[in-house]
């Protein structure tokens, strides 16, 4: 069992799905990543499996306690994930999801770049599924902008890699120095699927526009498995840090004027993992135990977020902040566990995100980048004024928008609970996660400096809420859509295009235009002489041509006797 | 079915206004609960300026959220669009 290759029982699986009907097939999909996890559990630390291919050494399998840890969340993400869409009859959105976490999960384990980069571009194109799901016509342009974009990523991976055999000789993932092109094609790729700034725009694309059940899962996997292959192949690269630190605070601001309540999820999505690349870019054993740990929990309470947003939306059929509102009356239960994700990503004090953030944000203490530790404390001030706010607010409270829908089905209740259960278990009792970071954990994140510290920051971040309420001073919700970067590739490089085509149809009618004039007058010049009643084409008698003819041969004949 | 219709009839504690302001005031009462707490322990702190003022880390909280809303709404007069500004787009 623990020689099988995780994730594969997931692929393999996903092939089985359309030979099950019903409820058996949501059972079986339910059972695969438990076995998985079972399998994980009983596999050795160091383990590696390596074959031979075109007289290539490949290591689809390489088992450490970084990828290990990476396997376990993905798993667990995966269950949650499936008991929530226990309601799906849906073989496409199936076969996609399974096939999805199956491939993310063989990603985390390979230990070389081209078995990442088969698991890399299998993510790709079987998430899309999650997406076209939805069927309609804005998902699917969605859908064909997503794939164009994590496709691309895949190709840049590729490229990066032959440079790079060609450059050392090996395919073998580990670190790399970021000075040779093959590298640097690499981190670009990783760049895109981890949604560096300017690279980011198919998350907060895409992720709304996927089904109820799809975001679930799409929110899990591919941005994670990017922060893993950072933190294996670029950890302490002090590009990073800066980076992570803009990821960090320029999403929130977004997050603030969105309308679509999962929109807003995908912005603070981004905003958390600019803290796992802080922590990656720093890269010291803190810092690193800090990012695995907050991919961690930020697994939990980011599906649990968009779990309770997903409920809403299968019950109202809108996400839409400025036409929510009162839904607590009816839907209690989704609420309350709504609040215990906005809590753990907030970084309460016993709640998930608040052991697994402050060893990030104390690594750039302790490391001396002061600038940094301010954006980041100012990012945690703002993830909780708009995710741990704003969401529960405007989906559960504020105005009473008259909605009464029903409270959410009872599996999505379910998967709900267990990641509420999660986000408090680690919270509350933060050794068991620490005992399975990649390196030993010296840090305890239950000190008096740090609870009332982060309980001023939270709790004057909702006076200051409160009071801009209050004020009138806070922006409604309104219906619009926000210009990020891809206004640059889908309105301004269009039309730009748009606009350079027209020139070259221009010049190039101008140009044929004096080319037929030109052709035109030449036409007109020999027809003068040549063309009728000209005095070229004139006819004459015989008598006159042969009188001609002989005077020409005649003279002929007298140059060449004198010469 | 029977239930839902007592349900929109049923009064929730949070539709009086003054349910509302009594948040407002344990929100305002907690804070300065928080900031009194700085009297009480030994900060182990990092920079000089974790330290300068009582309650160094509410002051920049809710310092931060305010510049975060207000840079927003600024944002909104440059960004916001009409919610089917990229349809617009393509059906031209």
């Amino acid at each position: 069992m623990s020689e099988f290759p995780p994730g594969l029982i997931l692929v393999l699986g996903a092939l089985v799905i359309p030979f099950l009907k019903g409820s058996i097939r949501n059972l079986f999909m339910i059972i695969l990543p438990v076995f998985g996890l079972l399998g994980l559990l009983a596999i050795e630390d160091g383990y590696t499996f390596t074959i031979n291919i075109l007289g290539l050494q490949l290591t689809p399998v390489r088992v450490d306690r970084l990828s290990l840890l990476f396997g376990y969340i993905f798993h667990i993400a995966a269950i949650i994930s499936i008991i929530y869409a226990f309601h799906l009859r849906d073989t496409v959105q199936q076969i996609a999801a399974l096939m999805y976490a199956g491939t993310a999960i063989g990603g985390i384990f390979a230990g070389d770049l081209v078995s990442l980069f088969v698991y890399w571009e299998g993510t790709a194109i079987s998430s899309v599924f999650l997406i076209w799901s939805s069927n309609t016509h804005e998902s699917f342009k969605t859908g064909m902008r997503y794939l164009l974009i994590q496709v691309g990523s895949g190709v840049l991976l590729l490229a990066g890699t032959i440079l790079y055999y060609k450059q050392s000789g090996t395919i073998v993932f580990n670190k790399f120095e970021l000075t040779e092109i093959g590298p640097i094609l690499i981190f670009v790729a990783f760049g895109i699927k981890a949604a560096f700034p300017l690279l980011h725009n198919w998350l907060q694309d895409a992720y709304p526009q996927a089904t109820v059940t799809g975001t679930v899962f799409l929110s899990a996997f591919t941005t994670k498995l990017a922060i893993y292959a950072l933190a294996r192949g670029f950890p302490g690269t002090e590009l990073l840090i800066w980076i992570g630190a803009i990821m960090t605070a320029f999403p929130i601001f977004y997050a603030v004027i969105e309308n679509d309540l999962r929109r807003v999820l995908a912005y603070s999505l981004n905003n958390q993992l600019g803290f796992m690349v802080v922590g990656v870019g720093i890269g010291t054993e803190l810092s690193l135990n800090g990012t695995a740990a907050h991919a961690f929990s930020h697994i939990l309470y980011k599906a649990l977020l968009f779990m309770s947003m997903g409920a809403v939306l299968y019950r109202t059929g809108t996400i839409k902040g400025s036409e929510l509102g009162g839904l607590y009356k009816s839907m209690p239960y989704t609420t309350g566990l709504c609040i215990i994700g906005a809590a753990s990503i907030s970084a309460f004090p016993l709640f998930s995100g608040f052991i697994s953030k402050s060893l990030i944000i104390t690594a750039t203490a302790v490391e001396g980048y002061w600038g940094v530790w301010l954006v980041l404390l100012f990012a945690s001030a703002g993830v909780f004024h708009h995710s741990g706010i704003k969401i529960p607010y405007f989906a559960f409270f504020q105005h009473d928008s008259g909605k009464r829908p029903e409270e959410a089905p009872l599996n999505m209740l379910i998967a709900m609970s267990l990641a509420a259960f999660l986000c408090i278990a680690v919270g509350v009792y933060p050794q068991a996660l620490y005992n399975i970071l990649p390196y030993e954990v010296n840090f305890q994140p239950y000190t008096t400096t740090h609870v009332v510290t982060q309980l001023q920051l939270l709790l004057f971040s909702a006076l200051a809420f409160g009071w801009l309420m209050r004020s009138g001073l806070y922006p409604p919700e309104l219906k619009s859509t926000n210009l990020d970067f891809d206004w640059s590739y889908r309105y301004f490089i269009p039309r730009l295009l748009e606009k350079l085509v027209s020139i070259i149809v221009l010049i190039d009618r101008k140009l044929r235009e004096y080319l037929l004039k030109m052709t035109n007058n030449f036409i007109a010049e020999i027809r003068r002489y040549y063309g009728a009643g000209s005095w070229f084409s004139d006819t004459t008698s015989i008598g006159n041509s042969a009188t001609l003819l002989v005077g020409f041969l005649v003279a002929i004949i007298i140059i060449t006797w004198v010469f | 079915m029977g239930k839902k219709s007592t349900r929109k009839a049923k009064k929730y504690w949070l539709d009086s206004k003054s349910n509302i302001d009594k948040i407002w005031y344990a929100l305002i009462v907690l804070c300065l609960i928080s900031v009194c707490a700085d009297f009480f322990y030994h900060k182990h702190i990092e920079y000089k300026v974790e330290d300068l003022i009582v309650g160094m880390y509410g002051w920049y909280g809710f310092l931060g959220c305010v510049f975060l809303v207000l840079a927003s709404k600024v944002l909104r007069i440059l960004l916001m669009r009409p919610e089917t500004f990229y349809d617009e787009v393509k059906d031209e």
